[in-house]
């Protein structure tokens, strides 16, 4: 197993290596630089300008730029921000901490509903309530997360309950630990809940099939024949063999999740990595977006990775290894 | 066997209707300058968000007479926003066929005809009004063709590149296949907004409209095609073992014929339902794109750019309509998904719970 996980890791070193070359080029290829708008600054001088393009090697050619930039990158350097004057990794690492509170907060609430719901309809199979889980369910898979977040927006501000915005209140830092919790849960109740309802659909969806495939399964009859109590056989043989495949989804899903935030994090204002990336991209602050872009390319693997290797895990049919 | 397919299809009557309200939908959308009484710019700016106009059928007496609306008086309160109430003195009565801006029918016949109409100064509204005073029926007619043509588009693109590149890497495999899959992998590497934004940050600020229109067809187009590939690379690499491969081989077909002839058209069922299915995601790249605004550029209308105007929270309190997009951009990805998941039970029973 250790060899496969070095193996994968190695193989996504050159993809990104080649990946971060092209944007580097695309990125400076492209017409306007960040210091093309600081030009049109009067309060700036001419001088101060010359400097910074000097200081960030801005004059030498492209490819020595890139292979200086790569160089820090071995000594986890990413370079400085044009737009914040500070490097990089200080400006991502706040912005992925509240990207990660984000995605958390939608996975906890996407499989804390699913997960029942998908049990419940199950056993309720054609039933009244089954059909109306399942009707809801389709109508939440096609609803696009932005138009939720737009809704719960307003009804949010109609209401007053919820803030509309942003990740803290104005009198965050004098909070105890316990109020800053629940500051922090009721910012980010609107865009984890719009970011949750399409995967609520989509998990409740195959929890159900999983559950009722289980319990069509020889196993359970011998349980229910052997005279184990309903609740026995639901819940400790049926339900543990039904939850199993989920678990590789829940690896893909948090690597997944990092791209569904980016829009909601824009329209929450919710101070995340994506929508730093977003500002970074507008304002062509080039080591800022190639650092956010390539660690969102890292995190996605990691997670697909982590899925992989908890699905060998937990099925012995699958071996990677020959 | 096609024939069982479609009655089998039809049987569903969820797809049915869904198919039917995408008809309607795309066949608005093909002659939104007909059916719309004023073209995308039109503004007048002294309506900004004037409220949906009421049709009235009967007159003051109550007695029944040909439709007609009021014309607007405004007023301002006391925080300065406009109110309108109606002008019992003005009438426009409500007629169809009338003139109105120029356009061209399917973009070939000249023509100032709309389906209706009211003669100005009078304004009808049927939607509402934006802030700048166009009227949002008109502006969602507009925005449906570019947003569902992105989607069309898009598919079409990424799906002939995905089928011909997943076709050479299953047909050939070996190194071909090691190198096309790397590629394809590199492009699922990344997230797909963030691929977006980066993409996005490519194209020159300086293109106009239509170019920009363009640049967001390949970029979606772009990042689309890796998935595709990859399914049917996998197929083809079962198909390749077939005998008729072998037939055509040793008739001395070349092999990108025997690819696009032979092979691509045994994953077409697969294909068709992917393409319903992958439509969707389109439409709601397009959108996010034109929310945030990187994509569809004022004054041209899509889906995306006018819900841009509902992320104010005081807009959609005292204008709610401004909300109409997005519950088109929930219908559409909601049809296309029921007519996808009907397809797929119809064509590919196995995979279908």
């Amino acid at each position: 197993m250790l060899r496969y996980i070095l193996r994968r890791l190695l193989t996504i070193l050159p993809i990104l290596l080649v990946m971060s070359l092209l944007t580097f080029i695309l990125m400076q290829k492209t017409s306007g630089s960040f210091y093309d708008t600081l030009k049109l600054n009067p309060q700036i001088s001419p001088e101060t300008i010359e400097r910074y393009i000097k200081l960030y090697q801005l004059d030498k050619p492209l490819l020595v730029q890139y292979f200086s930039w790569l160089t820090n990158l071995f000594h986890f350097e990413f370079g400085y921000s044009f737009f914040y004057n500070i490097p990089v990794a200080d400006v991502i690492g706040g912005r992925l901490w509240n990207t990660f509170v984000l995605s958390l907060a939608s996975l906890i609430l996407t499989w804390g509903v699913a997960i029942p719901l998908g049990i419940y309809a199950a056993l309720h199979r054609n039933k009244i309530t089954d059909r109306l889980i399942q009707f809801t369910s389709y109508i939440a898979l096609a609803s696009p997360t932005f138009f939720v977040a737009m809704l719960l927006l307003y009804f949010a501000s109609q209401s007053g309950i919820l803030p509309l915005g942003g990740m803290h209140s104005a009198n965050y830092d004098g909070m105890n630990i316990i109020e800053k919790f629940f500051d922090v849960l009721r910012h980010v109740a609107i865009p984890a809940t719009a970011l949750s309802i399409s995967s609520i659909g989509a998990l409740q969806r195959i929890m159900r099939g999983n559950m009722l495939e289980v319990l069509g399964q020889q196993y359970i009859l011998t349980a229910r024949a052997k005279g184990l109590p309903e609740n026995r056989v639901i819940y400790s043989h049926a339900l543990r063999n039904a939850i199993n495949p989920l678990v590789t989804i829940l690896g893909y899903e948090f690597a997944g999740l990092l791209s569904g935030a980016a829009l909601l994090e824009i329209i929450c204002s919710w101070p995340g990595l994506g929508a730093l990336m977003l500002t970074a991209v507008q304002s062509k602050d080039i080591y800022l977006v190639m650092a956010s872009f390539l660690l969102s390319g890292f995190l996605l693997i990691i997670g697909n990775l982590l899925a992989d290797v908890l699905l060998a895990r937990l099925d012995p049919r699958i071996r990677y290894e020959k | 066997m096609k024939n069982r397919a479609w009655s089998q299809f039809c049987e569903n009557r969820w797809a049915v209707a869904g198919l039917i309200i995408l008809g309607i939908i795309h066949a608005a959308a093909l002659f939104a300058d007909f059916l719309a009484p004023y073209s995308f710019s039109n503004e007048e700016r002294t309506y900004s968000y004037a409220p949906p106009s009421k049709i009235h059928f009967r007159d003051e007496q109550g007695s029944l007479v040909p439709p007609f609306v009021y014309g607007a008086e405004i007023k301002f309160d006391e925080y300065r926003r406009r109110i309108y109430q109606d002008k019992a003195d003005e009438k426009y009565p409500l007629s169809f066929f009338v003139q109105g801006d120029k356009y061209k029918i399917l973009g070939l016949v000249p023509t100032t005809i709309h389906l209706f109409g009211v003669k100005e100064p009078g304004r009808i509204y049927l939607w509402g009004a934006d802030s700048r005073g166009r009227d949002l029926f008109s502006r969602l007619l507009h925005g449906a063709r570019i947003s569902l043509s992105i989607g069309i588009l898009g598919v079409a693109i990424s799906f002939s590149i995905g089928l011909l590149v997943g076709g050479i890497a299953g047909y050939y495999g070996g190194k071909t296949d090691d190198i096309i899959m790397r590629i394809c992998e590199m492009f699922m590497m990344f997230p797909g907004f963030y691929l977006l934004l980066a993409l996005r940050a490519v194209v020159p600020p300086n293109f106009n409209s239509i170019q920009v229109y363009l640049a967001i067809v390949v970029i979606l187009s772009f990042i689309g095609w890796a998935s595709l590939a990859r399914v049917i690379r996998g197929m083809c690499l079962s198909l390749r073992e077939r005998e008729f491969v072998l037939a055509a081989k040793t008739m001395g077909l070349s092999d990108l014929r025997i690819i696009i002839r032979h092979i691509l058209p045994h994953t077409l069922s697969y294909s068709l339902i992917a393409v319903m299915l992958s439509i969707p995601g389109y439409i709601l790249a397009e959108s996010s794109l034109s929310l945030i605004g990187l994509g569809i550029q004022d004054p041209y209308a899509s889906w995306g750019n006018l819900l841009a105007e509902a992320m104010g929270i005081v807009q959609i309190k005292f204008a709610p309509w401004i909300l109409l997009p997005g519950f088109f951009i929930f219908i559409t990805v909601m049809c296309f998904n029921v007519v996808g998941d009907a397809l797929r039970d119809v064509l590919d029973p196995k995979t279908s719970q």
